[in-house]
Formats: C-alpha cells, structure tokens, sequence
C-alpha cells in the first residue's frame, strides 16, 4: 500500500516535470527562435592556451541555432517522457534537455557576439570556489544538526586572516595556514552559543555575520588602510599547470590550471563525499542530525560531535576565505564576501543537503555569475540585474518544492539536551 | 513598573558589557596605545583617553553637541537628537515588522526587501503624479504599503502553502528586492531627466511629510508615525482575537491548530502586516528625509532591524527605545569617525554584542547574580524544518 503510494507520488513529481520542460521548450521555441527579427551570427570559442588538440571555433546563425537546439530538446523531452512511462529515472535524458534549451538561450542572448566557451566555464568554476567551500561548511554543520547561516562570517573571517598574515609574513603559506583557523574561531563561537547556551540558531548566525563584518571592517579601516604596505599587501598563489592534464582540451584550462586552493577543494570535496556515507564519523554526523536521542541511546555524545563538526566545518569555510585574499587578490577590502556566503547556502538546500548536490549548485550559481559578465560585455536582451537573482529565484523554487521537494535533516537546528527532552 | 524594570536589567547589562567590548576593540587597535605598551600608566592614560574620547564623540554626534549651541542658543545644540530621531522612524517600524513576526513564530529577515519595494512605491507616486497636498502623501505611503505587503504576504503564502522555510525565503528576496531596485532605477520611469546615473526624480512637494521644528531639522511627522504604529501594535496584539491567536501560533503552533486557530491564515496575515510595516519604514524614509530614491535607499535599516527586535525583546516599547539607540549609534558613530577618526563600524561590533548578550542570558547569569533574570529568547529553536 504504502509502496504504491510512494509510487504515485514519485510519478506525480515526474508529470509535473514533465509538464515544466513542456513550456520551457515552447518558451524556447517563441523567444529564443520564433519572435528575433534577424538571425545573426553566434561563434563559440574552444580553446584557451596551449592545448593538444585545437577544437575548431562553430559559427552558427541564431535564429537556425535557437531553432534547432529546440528542436533537439523536444527530442530529448520525448525521450524523457518514454523513459517515465517505464518508471526510469530521468537523469541523463533530462540533463541532455536541459543542455539543448540552455545552448538555443545562447544561441539568442548572444546573437552577433563571440563566446568563449572554456573561459566562459573557467570563469564560472572561479567564482564557485568560495560558494563551494561555504556549502561544504554548511552541510558539515546542518548533517550535524546546526544551522550555519555564519559561512558568510566564516568565509570573511578567513579572507581576513589569510589577507592580513599573508602581509606581514609576506609568505602565502602562513596566510593558508591561518584562514582555517579563523573560519574555526566563528565556528567555536557559533557552536558555544548554539549547543551550550541553546540560542536560536538562526538568530545566532545572523548576529554573527554582523560581528564578524564589524570588526573585520573596522580592523580594515583603523589598520589596513594605514600603513597598507605592511598590513595589505599580501602576496598570492600562482596557478599549477598539472602536467599532461592541464593540456586537454576544454577539461584542462578549466580544471587543472587553478591554484593549490582549488586542488585542496577537489581533494575535500572527496574526502566528504566519501567519508560522510562511508565512515563512522560520517554516520555519527547523520545520526545527530537527524535522530539524536536514537544517537545517545547507543553511546554517543550528541553534543560533542556536534561541536566538532562544527569546527571542523568552520576550518573549511575559512579555507575558503583565504581563495579571497591569497587565492586571488591579495589584498583583503571590507565585506569582500559580498554576500556569498549567503548564495553558498542556497546551493547547500539547493543541493538538498548533499556533498554532490550542493557542489553541484555551487557551480550552477558560479556559472550563472560568470554568464551574466560575460553577457554584459557581449551585449544581451536581459537586464543584468535579473541575471543576477538566478541562484536567489531557483533556491526559493526548490524549497517550495516545485521542483522535487527539498527536505533538511530532521533534527537541523534544534538544540539537544541529555536524555532526548528538548 | 516594576514589571518593566525588570525586563530592563539584561539589555541595560548587556549593552554595558557590550560597550565595554567595543571599547577594549578601540583601545587595542590605537597607533598611541599601542605605542605606549611597555609603560603601563601611561599605557592605561592614554588607553582611557582614546576610549573616552571615541565616546565622547559617538554621544555628541547622536544627542547633543554643546560646540554647535556656541553663539546661538542652547537648543541648537541638539541637532545631532534631531538627526538621531529621523533615523529612529524607519527603523522603528521595520523593528515591529521583525517584531510582529516574531510573535507569531516568524523569523522575518526581509524586512531589508520590503523597505525597498515600500521606498520603490512611495518614490513613484511621490514624483510621478500631480496630486493636492496630503492627499498626496497618503496615496504614496498607501501605494508603499500594498507593495511590500504584498512582497512581505508571499512569503506567508509560501509557507503556509507549501512549508518554504521563511528565513530562507526571506534572505533570497531581499537579493532579489535589491536587485529590482537596482534594475528598476535604470529604466526610462526612474531616470531622472538629464541624468543616467540611478538616482530617481525628487517627490514633489505635496509628497513631502512635514517638519516639525522647522527648515534646519529635519525632524518630521514620520516618527509621530511610528510611534502611533507602536502604540497600535501594542493594542492589536494584547487587545484583540488576531493577536490573541497570533501570539497562540507563535507559542505552540500544534497546539494552536488543535484550538481550530488557522495557522496558515495567521502565516500570511502575519507577514502581509510585517512586509506592511517595512513598507510604511520605506515611505517615511523617502518622503520625510531622503526625497529621493537612489540604489542605497534601503542603507541597513531591513538588517539593523533585527537587532532592534531582539533588543527590544519583541514588545513596542522596546523596540521605540532600541531603535533610538541604534539610530543614535549610527548617526553618532558617523560623527566619531569623522572627529577622532574611530571607524563608524564598530556601531555593527556593538551592536551584535548587546544581542550576542542578550539571546544567550545564562552567560551574563555566569558571572552576574541576578534574581529570576528573564530569558532573552524571543522565540524557540525550532530548525529548518519547524
């Protein structure tokens, strides 16, 4: 009984699906192909340096282009609606879907101009690297049953550290040794006031986006401002050319030409993957997220693992920090987060509190970021400004669950006594 | 009175050790103290004097300076008051809007949205129509006030439709809200003739809320306004079946729902009237201060908001006093940065403090010994999917 109704439910959210990919490629067909008055021409850009093979540059006429890659996607909604009929996933086919509206979009916003698809990717993996460490904090924290909404403290924390030390030691590794702990002293504040004093999380991580900006503006402006030369001028990470990788095509310039920030992101990104459903410390993590009086009732202390995690994810977020300050610029300016912190949160529920997922909406949102400068430079229908509200819309669209509902870990955010009475 | 006293002590303590804090802050990131650190008397001297003199300056710059009464007469020397009381208006009635919120279990972190889209309404009637004085201001804070209602109302909706957990929604729409602001003074409506920057055309007169103490302060009937609002949030909470129902969902939704009290209908009439309440901050910013609707429009007020409820421990009076306070330090701090060059944000290191203080009362409660000292929580960690 109980498994046909799951069942049904599950069929339901894919008609619904269905139903939204349906209008999307109509919409595609009216904007992107039918109403543009004259096609022009769009080039798309493969090659960035020096790689092995060079991928010829593709030209195509928009209005042909927008017509075609909406064609292809009612193809692949054909093939998606198949797929449904005999209760498959919709994976691959829904991705290849998603690819032809988004390639028949370009097609459209960039009629007339030349694209360049690997710096275009580059440029998006570049701004998704503080969103993902964020997301990785948040996840760490919200699997363990706290609500982080300081990253946005964490991140700017460790900006500043890794800035300030990167300075006056004039030696980039000092300044990446201290971001992580930075981002940990937010945390130890954040895990002191939530799990020992049982504020309100929400309300806590607010009040500590606001310290946290407060005192690293004012440091900036009472300090850094005076004497820069000593205090903000650090020096930063050159890019790594992985050898043989780094010269694949497309996969390389993008991927394997970044800085060590980005190779230890990659490194983390797996460790938590595999270690959060593969490993004792990653089931303790879930098991005081999302039940823990069944946690204590077999040994383990709630609390403690807890303030670990924690911790441990505020040595992340301030790793992420330092990508800021001596990933990038150099030089730390007063609430350079600029926010981010926040979009990272949205890919963690985006991402349905999972590693891949909220990794995977980090990137959507940096690709989205990047897309929108590049579209500003090359000229485009869309106001800019709406481009900017992507992540912010889709997040509110995920969590009203109109798109598969988004659920957070059962127990995230609400503090725990002994004895399971909270 | 005493019930009142009593609920005074933790903010009062808490704002203390909260200036204490930040004074230590100052102190420790002088040029001159720091340069004195192996003498310790005159480390101490100088320490105290920085301190104090940042202090002075903060106090002179938020109620009365004595160097502006110079020459002229002694109430001249309350400007700084007035330029502190302008600032309180808006932030008063966003701090209800957080506060309203509150009661009914709502964490409304959009009040920084919704004062965006009531300073968008009221900016456009203000300087788009020809209308006879009064009637004018009117329209224009009623055109505020349906706008972010309704951009306040959605989010209710979202909840009580299908559980979209309100601060996340929330911290998204103001993004969004900005960004509309943003777009919105770039279009041919809001251009100012003549200019390409984003600066909106002026209210007309007609729009303009009226001074109280004359031309040179620009104190106006705006925070009459507010504390009129206050008073009325006061009332329809203690005194009437919604707020009686609101303050049951906020207590115990369940149980709420139990007594055949509509927690969706509570949801969203809750946040039509928080985003209401924004809105009308919005107005009275445009049309008794700013006359013009430019990108920073909004300033922090959506976000100093929050802190103001919590200070204000959710109750009209305290949200009126903790507003004063915060505009005072904001205004104030301004004039500190300005005279004895102490960076204006560490008003923001203040601020967070006192509220730091204040949610977690068992730490003051550590070190402090006071009988039955009242918890600070406003509301009860319920988590995301509360």
């Amino acid at each position: 009984m109980r498994n046909n109704h799951v069942i049904s439910v599950l069929a339901k959210k894919r008609s619904r699906n269905l139903k939204i990919m349906g209008a999307l490629s109509l919409i595609s067909f009216i904007f992107f192909a039918y109403l543009p008055g004259e096609s022009q021409d769009v080039t798309f850009n493969f090659v960035l340096g020096d790689e092995w093979v060079i991928i010829q540059s593709w030209i195509i006429g928009s209005k042909i282009g927008a017509y075609s890659f909406s064609a292809l996607s009612v193809l692949f909604l054909a093939l998606a609606f198949l797929q449904a009929r005999k209760g498959k996933k919709l994976g691959a086919s829904a991705l290849a879907y998603c690819l032809s509206v988004f390639i028949a979009f370009m097609c459209w916003a960039a009629a007339g101009a030349a694209i360049s698809v690997t710096g275009l990717l580059q440029g998006g993996l570049f701004l998704a690297i503080p969103l993902v460490f964020g997301s990785l904090s948040g996840l760490i924290c919200e699997r363990s049953g706290v609500i982080n909404i300081a990253i946005e403290g964490q991140l700017l924390a460790g900006a500043f550290a890794a800035g300030v030390v990167g300075s006056l030691t004039q030696n980039v590794w000092a300044g990446l040794l201290v971001a992580p702990l930075a981002g940990a002293l937010i945390s130890l504040l954040l895990a002191t006031f939530a799990i020992k004093y049982a504020v309100d999380q929400v309300i806590l991580g607010f009040v500590i986006n606001v310290l946290v900006i407060g005192l690293t503006s004012f440091a900036s402006q009472r300090i850094l401002t005076t004497d820069a030369a000593r205090w903000n001028s650090s020096p930063i990470f050159s890019t790594i050319q992985i050898p043989i990788l780094s010269k694949i095509p497309l996969v390389g310039p993008i991927f394997f030409s970044q800085t060590i920030i980005v190779y230890m992101l990659y490194v983390i990104v797996a460790i938590i993957q595999i270690t959060l459903f593969k490993s004792k410390w990653g089931l303790r993590m879930r098991a005081v997220g999302e039940l823990p009086v069944a946690a204590e009732s077999v040994g383990i202390d709630v609390n403690k693992v807890r303030f670990r995690n924690v911790l441990i994810a505020g040595l992340v977020a301030g790793l992420g920090g330092a990508f800021f300050t001596v990933g990038s610029s150099g030089a730390f300016s007063r609430q350079m987060t600029a926010g981010m912190g926040f979009i990272a949160l949205a890919a963690l529920i985006f991402g349905k509190w999972t590693p891949l997922g909220a990794v995977a909406a980090a990137l959507l949102f940096g690709f989205a970021d990047q897309l929108r400068t590049v579209l500003s430079i090359t000229g485009t229908p869309i106001p800019s400004e709406f481009m900017v509200m992507v992540p912010y819309i889709v997040t509110i669209i995920a969590v009203s669950g109109f798109v598969g509902k988004v659920r957070a870990p059962a127990s995230d955010g609400i503090p725990y006594k002994r004895g399971g009475s909270h | 009175m005493k019930h009142i006293a009593k609920k005074a002590v933790l903010p009062l303590i808490a704002f203390g050790l909260a200036l204490f804090v930040g004074g230590l802050v100052i102190g420790f990131t002088d040029s001159r103290v720091l340069s004195k650190i192996g003498a310790p008397i005159s480390f101490l001297k100088t320490f105290a004097s920085t301190v104090g003199n940042a202090y002075l300056a903060l106090f002179q710059g938020a109620i009365y300076d004595p160097n502006l009464a110079e020459g002229h007469s002694f109430l001249t020397g309350f400007y700084p008051l007035s330029q502190t009381v302008v600032n309180a208006a808006p932030l008063m009635l966003c701090g209800l809007s957080v506060a309203i919120a509150f009661k009914a279990g709502l964490f409304n972190i959009g009040a920084q949205g919704q004062f965006i889209f009531g300073a968008i309404g009221a900016s456009y009637v203000g300087f788009h129509y020809e209308l006879p004085i009064f009637i004018h201001v009117i329209v224009a804070i009623t055109a505020a006030i349906v706008l972010s209602a309704l951009w306040g109302g959605f989010v209710g909706l979202l909840k009580a439709k299908t559980g979209a957990h309100e601060v996340i929604v929330t911290i998204m729409l103001n993004y969004i809200a900005a960004n509309f602001l943003l777009w919105i003074l770039g279009t041919s409506n809001f251009l100012r003739p003549g200019r390409l920057d984003p600066l909106a055309p002026p209210v007309k007169d007609t729009a303009r809320l009226p001074r109280i103490f004359g031309e040179n302060y620009s104190v106006n009937v705006g925070i009459f306004i507010s504390i009129f609002v206050a008073l009325l949030f006061w009332l329809l909470l203690n005194r009437s079946t919604w707020g009686f129902k609101t303050r049951a969902v906020g207590a115990n939704s369940s149980a709420a729902r139990t007594a055949g009290i509509s927690v969706q209908r509570i949801t969203i009439g809750t946040m039509l009237i928080a985003g209401g309440l924004s809105g009308l901050a919005g107005a009275i910013h445009i049309l008794g201060f700013q006359y013009e609707l430019t990108s920073d429009a909004a300033g922090s007020f959506g976000f100093d908001a929050i802190t103001v409820a919590l200070l204000g421990r959710g109750g009209p009076v305290g949200v009126v006093l903790a507003s004063l306070l915060f505009a005072g330090l904001r205004v104030g701090g301004t004039t500190m940065q300005a005279n004895v060059q102490v960076p204006v944000e560490i008003v923001l290191v203040i601020q967070a403090l006192v509220v730091l203080f204040i949610a977690a009362p068992g730490l003051i409660a550590r070190y402090v010994k006071i009988k039955n000292l009242e918890s600070g929580q406003e509301m009860a960690s319920k988590g995301w999917n509360g």
